[in-house]
């Protein structure tokens, strides 16, 4: 994104669940004079919530004392955002991809959350380490409705 | 950003009204009551109304998914009704609508189910 022409917000807050929600809610209504369709703005609150959710559960095992950090940048083209923690990182990423694989089925997890990441974004990037922690990269094109109208 | 539960048994029926929002904060909630519910009196269907929950993401799928297994278990049936969109593609990627039936409406369900 060219820096002047992009508009940003970060966020920085406990790695408690009842914060999932406030992250969400947050991160759409910084988007919210952007011409996405409501169906549109469910699916990046839903990527923002499995994301978050994420790094509470496997990043930080549910650690309230650890934090989870999320950049929003948006200009005409698109909408980027970066959600990481400083948590226990992802040993086998590809594994982690799986539909449906999950590290805690006792815990009722679907194995989801990266695959709904990958479908409802254009693009879904993870970098991770192990004790060092978990970045999630996420991009949706603004473009796409225009482009096909002229 | 809270979910509400409300359970009503018609028969051996209980169908579930959710309100709200369901992510990982408050799918504790819902699979406490459910599970609850379901060992506690003789139910054997359970019908999901998804009519009023504004907001779901795949904690919600896992705790859905283990209610099916509980009610499964003990022979009985799960439908979910009213969903919305954006939770019918989440249904979609996960492979649930294989297992799990779906129908438009609080009624049809109940007729599938062998009332009204």
């Amino acid at each position: 994104m060219e820096k002047g022409k992009m508009n940003f917000m970060e966020l920085n807050f406990a790695a408690r669940s009842e914060n999932e929600g406030f992250a969400r809610i947050a991160v759409a209504a910084f988007l919210s004079r952007l011409p996405l369709n409501l169906d549109e703005m469910e699916e990046i609150k839903t990527v923002v919530s499995e994301a978050v959710t994420n790094a509470i559960i496997h990043g930080y095992e549910e650690d309230e004392q650890g934090a989870v950090m999320i950049s929003t940048f948006y200009d005409q083209y698109a909408v980027e955002i970066v959600i990481e923690d400083h948590g226990i990182g992802i040993a086998d990423v590809e594994e982690a991809r799986q539909p449906l694989f999950t590290t805690k089925p006792e815990l009722e997890r679907s194995g989801m959350g990266f695959t709904i990441m990958e479908n409802f974004m254009d693009v879904m990037e993870i970098t991770t380490e192990i004790g060092r922690g978990t970045r999630i990269r996420m991009v949706k094109n603004l473009v796409k409705n225009e482009m096909l109208c002229n | 950003m809270s979910l509400r539960v409300d359970m009503e048994a018609i028969g051996d029926i209980l169908i579930v009204r959710l309100d709200g929002e369901l992510d990982h904060h408050t799918s504790e909630v819902l699979r406490s009551q459910m599970e609850g519910q379901i060992n506690d009196t003789d139910v054997r269907h359970v019908l999901l109304s998804l009519k009023n929950l504004h907001f779901m993401d795949s904690s919600g799928l896992g705790v859905i998914l283990g209610r099916y297994k509980q009610i499964t278990a003990r022979g009985g049936d799960m439908i979910v009704c009213s969903i919305n969109p954006v939770i019918y593609r989440l249904f979609e990627l996960s492979g649930l609508f294989k297992i799990i039936k779906v129908k438009d409406s609080e009624e049809e369900a109940l007729h599938i189910l062998g009332v009204a």
